[in-house]
């Protein structure tokens, strides 16, 4: 867990940044080494690992540290997804591919855009859906965002199959071009632990981990329930939907039911089995599960078990629900 | 425009599906009306529901009635094993963790069904009798009426149970409050255990209405319908068990008229729209239609 005294001296330098760069540094020597030993298949799966742990780590934002049960991660993720791939389609493929060309507003026909612009114009566009779909939800106490969320994630899931003429429905976009990659992925994981970070270090934090415990007595301190609800639900939507692009941009190929039911399962448990009170839990939640699922596939294939790896996950899920419910590494106790 | 036939047509198509998500919606919001939890895992008992009666009436040839006796009692006991293995120990739990476990459990089932039986949906072929087609003002299959009869049948059964009977009344005691009710001798577990194992030999049920209405059966068919039972739950009032029988006819007609009536590209729009459906019900009227109005 994080020390708690950081808040109270604000002394930046040391406090923030001395910190965060060591991290960095650490993550990076690491990445480079792993860049010069490891085949490139391991390193694919190492993408793939960072790709989840940004997804992760955002809905545990919500889910983890707001004490909100959000499904509908994988909903901002497709549209950050399709947002940043429309936007950096190649304009000699368009026609092929059935895809329009851009707007004028966006740049008109003959412009691609860069992927840095796109990928953030992705993360903003799922941000704001968070905040369309979270303001009548969120404002209910209960469960309603989890089937709301839900909800939600089966109306795009729908719409991108249905809206041909942008989507090209069911089939999906080919042919995007390659440009998420070791680096620029493990810098948004970097970045978005690091807000993370931040958030819940900062007051708006402390608010959320106010309403976790409970939103009477966070109430009756005077906290507004509402935005800090909204804020934690838009910021990690905003990281999904980075967290979507990346993806696309790295697998090169999307389809809409991509991101339907089993990839929110995947996304939901993994901060669960990680530890959801750390801010590294889900971390270490998405290298083992991703790990574990690369690992089993071959042999879910050879011996014809279909369903073989998501049963474990299940099975490892209810076990840790009922004998570690702090996750991996959650503590025993409920206290803080 | 069509004539008046396919309008009534379209109603009576409605009510059948609307009969099959309120008998769904009656045991989710019983659950939900007690422990407080959206039960995933009310989707998996269609799916065993529905595998259970198909083996059991197609491959072991057992007499159609004692099939729906088996399928009833098996769900029932599924029901049980679940409340006493994964939710017992987890109530009173932070937060969503029960939620957590029901999604876990679905998971499992789903998959241990796709592993066990098989990922390709199997046809569900009815016994003779109830495919019989009656061709009056408006056509339907002897199944329809079946659906429909079964469904007022067990309504009023659970109502009478509600009212009643001594489990029934202790339910609602628990779900006004599990601490008074506890105080003044209820067996809370016995009476908790007592509802899942009610509301899920009824899911197990619909299964097999679900099986002999569409004629399909597969590993994953029971998530959605078990989603929107928890939406018609919803909509219909939290807390009110009328209100979620309400909520499930709604939604029934809404799907199939989504699919009779607008243009033939929006019917693959039919399980968003009952979602945009909640999240405006949720805007509007929180409480839902015969909600109580604390709730918020």
């Amino acid at each position: 867990m994080i020390k708690l005294n950081y808040s109270n001296k604000p002394n930046t330098f040391t406090g923030i940044w001395i910190p965060f760069g060591i991290g960095l540094g650490f993550l990076f020597i690491v990445l480079g080494i792993f860049n010069r030993v490891l085949d490139n298949y391991t390193i694919h799966i190492i993408t793939v690992i960072g790709i989840y742990i940004m997804a992760a780590t955002s809905l545990n934002l919500t889910n983890g540290y707001t004490g909100l049960f959000s499904l509908g991660h994988t909903g901002f993720m497709l549209i950050g997804a399709y947002t940043s791939v429309l936007l950096t389609y190649k304009v000699s493929l368009r026609a092929a591919y059935n895809l329009p060309s851009l707007p004028a507003l966006l740049g008109g026909a003959n412009y691609q855009w860069p992927f840095l612009p796109a990928l953030l114009m992705g993360g903003v566009i799922a941000a704001i859906m968070a905040m369309i779909v979270g303001y009548p939800v969120l404002r209910l106490r209960g469960h309603y965002l989890t089937v709301a969320s839900l909800g939600f994630m089966i109306i795009v899931t729908t719409m991108a199959k249905g809206m041909r003429s942008f989507t090209r429905g069911a089939s999906g976009i080919q042919a995007i071009p390659h440009y998420s990659n070791l680096w620029n992925v493990y810098i948004w994981v970097a970045i978005t632990i690091f807000v993370l970070w931040r958030i819940l270090q900062s007051a708006p934090g402390r608010a959320m981990l106010a309403i976790r415990e409970s939103e009477v007595s966070a109430q009756s301190q005077g906290i507004n329930l509402m935005k800090y609800k909204l804020y934690a639900f838009v910021s990690g939507a905003f990281f999904a939907g980075i967290a979507g692009g990346l993806y696309a941009h790295f697998t090169r190929s999307i389809r809409p039911y991509e991101f339907s039911f089993s990839m929110t399962f995947f996304i939901v448990i993994i901060p669960i089995i990680g530890g959801s009170r750390n801010l590294f839990g889900p971390a270490l939640g998405a290298t083992l599960l991703v790990a574990m699922r690369y690992l089993l596939k071959p042999a879910e294939e050879a011996l014809g078990v279909y369903g073989l790896v998501e049963l474990i996950y299940a099975a490892l899920l209810v076990s840790v629900m009922i004998w570690r419910p702090g996750g991996i590494l959650g503590r025993e106790s409920r206290a803080k | 425009m069509q004539g008046a036939s396919y309008i009534y047509q379209q109603i009576f198509n409605g009510i059948v599906l609307g009969s099959i998500y309120a008998l769904l919606a009656l045991g989710m919001a019983l659950i939900y009306g007690i422990l407080g939890l959206i039960n995933f895992a009310h989707g998996a008992l269609i799916t065993i529901g529905a595998f259970c009666f198909y083996f059991l009436l197609f491959k072991l040839h057992l007499p159609f009635v004692l099939v729906i006796i088996l399928t009833i009692s098996l769900g029932g006991f599924v029901g049980f094993l679940l409340e006493a293995i994964g939710y017992r120990k987890l109530r009173g739990g932070p937060g969503p963790s029960l939620l957590i476990t029901s999604l876990g459990i679905y998971i499992f089932i789903e998959n241990a069904i796709k592993l066990l039986i098989s990922p390709q949906p199997y046809a569900f072929f009815n016994p003779p009798f109830l495919n019989r087609v009656i061709n009056s003002f408006i056509t339907f299959r002897v199944i329809d009426i079946f659906i429909i009869i079964a469904t007022i049948v067990i309504m009023i059964c659970f109502a009478l149970f509600v009212k009643r009977n001594k489990i029934g009344m202790a339910m609602r005691g628990i779900a006004e409050s599990v601490e008074t009710a506890g105080l003044v001798g209820i067996n809370v577990n016995q009476v908790i255990a007592w509802s899942f194992v009610v509301a899920s030999a009824i899911a197990a049920l619909t299964g097999f209405m679900w099986g002999a209405k569409y004629g399909q059966i597969s590993y994953d068919m029971g998530f959605m319908p078990g989603v929107i039972a928890f939406v018609a739950v919803v909509i219909g009032g939290i807390g009110s068990i009328p209100g979620a029988v309400l909520g499930g006819f709604l939604i029934g007609l809404i799907q199939i008229f989504t699919v009779g009536f607008l243009p033939l590209g929006w019917s693959v729009y039919r399980d968003a729209i009952v979602f945009t459906l909640l999240i405006i019900v949720l805007l509007i009227k929180p409480t839902g239609i015969l909600g109580r109005k604390e709730s918020i």
